[in-house]
């Protein structure tokens, strides 16, 4: 292994985000290449810590991530900063969460 | 019966669907068509003022294709989550939608119409049994949640729609349902394993956003078999690829190896995504394990009333001091209606162009273009004191003084007249629990309409 590494947005086809339910948002990264993906799943480069810090939050209100093989996508559900629709709500439906995870760079195989 | 063909238009009736690929997919010779109208994603206040989601013409557009088509094909329509949040006014509403159809066409059918509503009492009890639980992040449910919720539904299971079709139905009327519910019932009732209806069903659930390029208003054909399923996009523009499908089993669930719902979950740890050909993708794999059964409920309360006011701004000096000036506004407010409680209203101001979108979870709030979006937000316990506060809120901005200032005429550009709007009223997630509950039958009373009705 080399210490290179490169930005996420070059290594993954999808980075999204969505409500899942009124109290979560579940973030999606599917990876392009297969060997991309399992360094990163090998080496859990994408972490609890690692998007508790990107998104400020503490570590309690990320979950664990899963790795999704089929799709070589990695899968981080995140406490809603406030319930879906409550009075401050800046996004509805959850869509445009993902930001802070585009400043992530990743170990490249 | 080896196989059974399932045809979805669209994501939610109402968003469309191309002629051509609804075409395509009759000329299969489906063997049900269904949709999915709702969602509890555009937020409480759909359900909370019962009031559709979709609209109305929109609505009618895509049914009055599929109706007729069923009619045409000898083969049932199935639509869950009526109006969106499948309350009974949204029920009433598709309803009268069909009866509109059915009057203007001519149609002889019978319709089965599914309510969703679960009463009060039902859910106090189920409270006081200890039958309700929360969801992960989500609070413990209370009785004055459950007093406060205007409407309260339960997603009903593929059940009831299994129970409607078995007894005739030409076309479904469902209230809140679990979302594939309306694509697994046909084949449920047909006897088809019910890991693979299921999944299958969830795929459809979307239409075509499950193929490449996704569309959430173009047709997709599910067609079961005995020990897999193969999908297919209508349009031959589009199609489906393993990762493309399987990329789908991720979207808006927290894990994509189990997906729960009413009787038990998806087990999808052995799922295999293969070609079937260039279009399509065969899944095989799916399982579905039973647990007690447990409906999710949803309500929603009145929070208050909103009135918001939207402009620009363009003059960097503004635009450098904008967080000095978004709380002296708020204190010239607060200062201005010293008899109005602070605790009694929201005066909001969100900034496009710093932290518009994210507000606190944003990495960089601060603005860094040459211009920004600003919007004014007041909810109150009343729209007069909802319009009084963004009115108030919204001409303080504009004439608010800073240090630094040379576009003394006025600080904010409003592409409106009149520059506020009201809202409305404004809901709030009271209730999204689940309870346990013996028969997943008996709080979904399925009633038949024949038409056409008596004339009267």
């Amino acid at each position: 292994m080399t210490a290179d590494t490169a930005p996420l947005t070059e290594l993954a086809d999808v980075i999204r985000s969505k409500n899942c339910g009124p109290y979560e948002l579940t973030i999606d990264i599917i990876f392009t290449g297969q060997d991309q993906y399992d360094l990163v799943k090998r080496q859990r480069a994408i972490n609890r810590d690692l998007v508790a810090e990107l998104y400020r939050m503490p570590v309690d209100d990320v979950s664990e991530p899963i790795f999704y093989d089929p799709a070589k996508a990695v899968k981080i559900n995140l406490r809603r900063p406030l319930v879906s629709g409550n009075v401050g709500e800046r996004d509805v439906y959850g869509a445009q969460q993902h930001g802070p995870l585009l400043a992530m760079r990743l170990p490249t195989p | 019966m080896d196989e059974m063909r399932v045809l979805a238009p669209t994501a939610i009736l109402g968003y469309g669907f191309p002629e051509a690929s609804f075409a395509a997919g009759l000329a299969r010779r489906p063997h049900v068509i269904a949709a999915d109208a709702g969602s509890s994603d555009p937020g409480p206040y759909y359900l909370g003022a019962g009031t559709s989601f979709t609209d109305r013409t929109a609505v009618r557009r895509d049914l009055e294709r599929m109706i007729t088509a069923g009619q045409e094909l000898g083969i049932p329509v199935v639509i869950g989550s009526a109006g969106g949040a499948g309350a009974a006014p949204h029920l009433d509403w598709l309803r009268g939608i069909v009866d509109d159809i059915a009057a203007e066409q001519g149609l002889r059918l019978r319709a089965a119409v599914i309510p969703a509503d679960i009463d009060r009492d039902t859910v106090l009890e189920a409270l006081r049994d200890g039958r309700i639980s929360a969801v992960p992040h989500g609070p413990q449910l209370t009785a004055d949640d459950v007093q406060a919720s205007t409407h309260l539904v339960a997603q009903m299971g593929t059940e009831p729609l299994v129970a409607a079709l078995r007894a005739g139905a030409d076309v479904v009327l469902a209230g809140r349902a679990y979302d594939p519910a309306v694509f697994a019932a046909m084949p449920l009732l047909h006897g088809f394993d019910e890991g693979l209806a299921l999944h299958m069903s969830k795929i459809l659930e979307c239409a075509a956003i499950a193929a490449v390029p996704g569309s959430g208003s173009d047709c997709m054909l599910g067609t079961l078999r005995r020990d897999h399923f193969v999908l297919e996009p209508l349009n031959p523009d589009r199609r489906c690829t393993p990762t493309s499908v399987s990329a789908h089993t991720l979207y808006e669930k927290s894990d994509p190896y189990r997906l729960p719902g009413p009787g038990g979950y998806l087990d999808l740890s052995d799922c295999v995504f293969t070609p079937e050909d260039d279009r399509s993708v065969r899944v095989t794999g799916s399982r579905h394990l039973a647990q007690p059964f447990a409906v999710k409920l949803e309500g929603a309360r009145l929070r208050g009333y909103r009135t918001v006011s939207v402009a620009g701004a363009r003059d960097p000096f503004f635009i450098r001091e904008i967080d000095t000036i978004v709380q002296g506004v708020r204190d010239r407010v607060a200062d201005n209606f010293p008899d109005i409680p602070a605790d009694s209203y929201h005066l909001l101001v969100r900034v496009y162009g710093a932290d518009g979108c994210m507000g606190t979870l944003e990495p960089s709030p601060r603005p860094t273009g040459h211009e920004v979006g600003i919007v004014i937000e007041a909810v109150a316990d009343t729209q007069d004191l909802a319009d009084t506060l963004c009115g108030f809120a919204r001409s303080t901005m504009l004439h608010f003084g800073y240090p630094g200032r040379i576009s003394t005429a006025g600080n904010l550009a409003f592409p409106y007249s009149p520059s506020d709007f009201h809202a409305g009223e404004v809901y709030e997630w009271s209730v999204y629990h689940l309870m346990a509950t013996d028969d997943p039958l008996a709080p979904f009373p399925i009633s038949y309409i024949d038409y056409p009705g008596d004339p009267s």
